[in-house]
């Protein structure tokens, strides 16, 4: 269960590659964990690795100086892609990022992310250049993620609004997950069973 | 009169249980498939609330991903894999779920054994911790891939969270040559949308070009819906579908199995329905569809040549472009016929079930694989295996040079241990080409199960339609 996600200011890790698919994110032959935790070294790893376990000359952002202990990630369009593996967002959300800034997500990982107490935000093209000006001009640069005012605060005062949908905002806000929220749906449930009975029985011919 | 609704709309409207102002819809779920790679979280989380599973009859697991091919008298050498294994076989008995484990009969990848069952039925929702649960939209069910949390969600309520998805009208229309097959469709379909073009819509396939499909062929044009950032893309039941079903382990019987035909007849897009989005294919002219790069939207007709980066105006494209090109070690402009394999892997829940691997077989009789080509053949599923087997198919396979492996994902996921050395190229039927996605630095061509089998005779990517008597080739899929 996520925490409330609550105000926060960072400086930005830059990615600027477009369509970072999940198996990039923590590749496949990390997934036979039976937890949650633990991924942070799994994150961008044959990016950021070599076999040995060293890490890679010239460095992946994520590890060059400075960059841990950032929280928000700005990365190319359609971050995400391919596999539905929940995995990824717990990685990001282990290395310590709680937000990340895009012009799109693949639908599955925008989901997961939202449920993992990791902000997914949606800028237009124009905007997202713009943070990428700010970041090349000056990576120290601090941003503030308002989730309630649903606004980015720059360094020179002026503010990037965002859109997200109410529920998931009010979610992420009160730290509720989904199926606490579905678990208060139980008499609308027992009445949909009740008219509407299984269309199969696996169960049926088991051993 | 009502207003028409698209087959997505109706089945959508079928499975609201509630939705306050303001929410998602609560959506019913008439099937979750479950696998060992996405699931043990989930149970921990309904351990750690108290909760049982709120409908095992509605759920049915396999262990697919993590687990070897090689001969099921071995033990799982994996430590890791083996205890998650382990895991889904515990939890499954506790939970009182029905396991299609190793060693039964019915195991298989999970995308392949749904259909197989008769659990994969028109009209239904069906969700599974995997994104390639899209295949089963082939049947005419809003089928899509969820995370973890939404596995303990199902799991627990046998409810989701859910948008009204926007639609995506995708018509086929025309005749596939031969040589060309649905991989070659959907190959297309992304390289032209790109691996984002579809996201937050469902993909109807449409046309008589679909229509002409088998149901396995089917199945491999909406497994691959979420290359092109579908989560679900569905074709509407047919007779073909009927055939399909009728008779298999889970589905309706006797006087049950007209009603339910019945009811299916009625789920099809009505006339004039409003799609968000569409694009139309023209079957016709399609070739032979392979990928060079790093996403599966790049993707060209087989004759054609590696795009140059130069070429691409948006900047973001040119830098992905030559980041691809860089990552596979080919020459912008450089044809992608004759680019020496090394590995060539027939499998996986987009071309692992018997009419694939019939094609492959077809190419490979009395033929023998290139001079060192490692060509792996991993069959879909347990059944798929011994039909395989039965069909004399393993023979021609083996008689090729071929390894002939266990049912399971095996080298499309690359986490049992099957996988390409760094620098290895690959032909592949499966569905994702991105960096080390079939072993750490290994480098992947997507295609059809007859190029792939064609690629692994010359040693290089090769052209189908330059084999002898590919007409008759072309024929014998069935199903």
């Amino acid at each position: 269960m996520a925490e409330p996600f609550t105000m926060f200011r960072s400086r930005i890790v830059p990615i600027a590659a477009e369509n970072v698919d999940t198996d990039q994110i923590v590749p496949a032959r990390y997934l036979k964990v039976t937890t949650k935790e633990g991924l942070a070294d799994a994150l961008f790893r044959d990016w950021r690795f070599e076999e040995d376990g060293s890490l890679k000359e010239p460095r992946f952002v994520l590890d060059q100086p400075g960059m841990a202990g950032r929280q928000i990630l700005l990365v190319g369009d359609n971050f995400g892609a391919g596999s539905s593996r929940e995995h990824a967002p717990w990685a990001l959300a282990a290395w310590g990022v709680r937000a990340i800034i895009s012009t799109s997500y693949a639908d599955i990982f925008r989901g997961n992310s939202l449920k993992n107490g990791l902000l997914p935000i949606v800028v237009d093209p124009a905007t997202h250049e713009r943070l990428r000006d700010l970041v090349a001009n000056d990576p120290e640069a601090e941003l503030t993620v308002d989730l309630s005012e649903q606004g980015i605060l720059l360094p020179d005062g002026s503010t990037i609004d965002f859109d997200i949908d109410p529920f998931s905002k009010h979610m992420m806000l009160a730290g509720t997950d989904e199926l606490g929220y579905l678990l208060t749906k139980e008499p609308e449930l027992e009445a949909w069973e009740a008219a509407h009975p299984p269309r199969i029985d696996s169960l049926a011919g088991a051993r | 009169m009502t207003e028409p609704r698209t087959i997505v709309s109706k089945i959508w409207d079928d499975h609201v249980v509630t939705q306050d102002p303001g929410a998602p819809a609560v959506l019913a779920v008439d099937l979750h498939l479950v696998h060992e790679v996405t699931s043990p979280q989930a149970f921990t989380g309904l351990r750690q609330r108290g909760l049982r599973v709120r409908r095992p009859g509605q759920t049915v697991a396999t262990a697919d991903h993590s687990i070897p091919t090689t001969p099921r008298d071995l033990p799982i050498l994996d430590e890791m894999a083996a205890a998650q294994v382990r895991q889904l076989e515990d939890n499954c008995a506790e939970f009182g779920i029905p396991l299609h484990g190793i060693g039964s009969p019915s195991q298989g990848i999970v995308h392949v054994i749904g259909p197989q069952l008769g659990l994969t039925q028109p009209g239904m929702t069906i969700v599974c911790g995997d994104s390639h649960t899209s295949t089963h939209g082939a049947f005419g069910a809003l089928a899509f891939g969820i995370g973890t949390s939404e596995v303990e969600m199902v799991l627990a309520t046998q409810t989701l969270l859910q948008r009204d998805p926007k639609t995506y009208e995708v018509r086929v229309d025309g005749r596939l040559a031969p040589g060309v097959s649905a991989k070659d469709i959907i190959l297309n379909l992304i390289s032209r949308i790109g691996v984002g073009g579809g996201t937050g819509h469902v993909f109807e396939y449409r046309g008589d070009a679909i229509r002409a499909l088998t149901m396995e062929q089917r199945m491999t044009i909406c497994n691959m819906s979420i290359e092109g950032g579908a989560r679900a893309g569905l074709i509407a039941p047919d007779d073909t579908t009927f055939e399909y079903l009728h008779g298999r382990r889970h589905a309706p019987q006797g006087a049950a199995w007209d009603a339910a035909v019945a009811g299916w007849r009625s789920l099809p897009s009505d006339d004039g329905a409003a799609f968000d989005k569409s694009i139309t294919i023209d079957a016709n002219v399609l070739e032979p569809m392979v990928t060079y790069g790093t996403n599966p939207g790049m993707g060209i007709p087989i004759t054609s040549r590696v795009p140059s980066p130069v070429d691409q105006a948006d900047p973001a494209q040119r830098r992905a472009l030559e980041h691809a090109l860089e990552y596979m070690d080919l020459q912008p402009g450089q044809a992608i016929l004759g680019q020496k394999v090394d590995v060539v892997f027939v499998g996986s829940c987009t071309n692992g079930r018997i009419s694939d691997l019939r094609l492959a077989a077809s190419v490979l009789k009395d033929r023998h694989v290139a001079a060192g080509v490692r060509l792996m053949v991993v069959p879909g599923s347990d059944e798929v295996k011994r039909e395989a087997e039965q069909e004399g198919l393993s023979e021609i396979f083996k008689a090729a040079g071929a390894e002939w492996r266990e049912a399971g994902c095996s080298m499309c996921i690359a986490m049992n241990g099957d996988q390409l050395q760094p620098g290895q190229y690959a032909v592949s039927t499966s569905n994702r080409n991105f960096e080390g996605r079939q072993g750490k630095g290994g480098r992947t061509f997507l295609a059809s199960p007859l190029t792939a089998a064609a690629s692994a005779i010359s040693g290089v990517v090769t052209d189908p339609r330059t084999l002898p008597g590919i007409e008759a080739l072309a024929a014998v899929g069935g199903r």
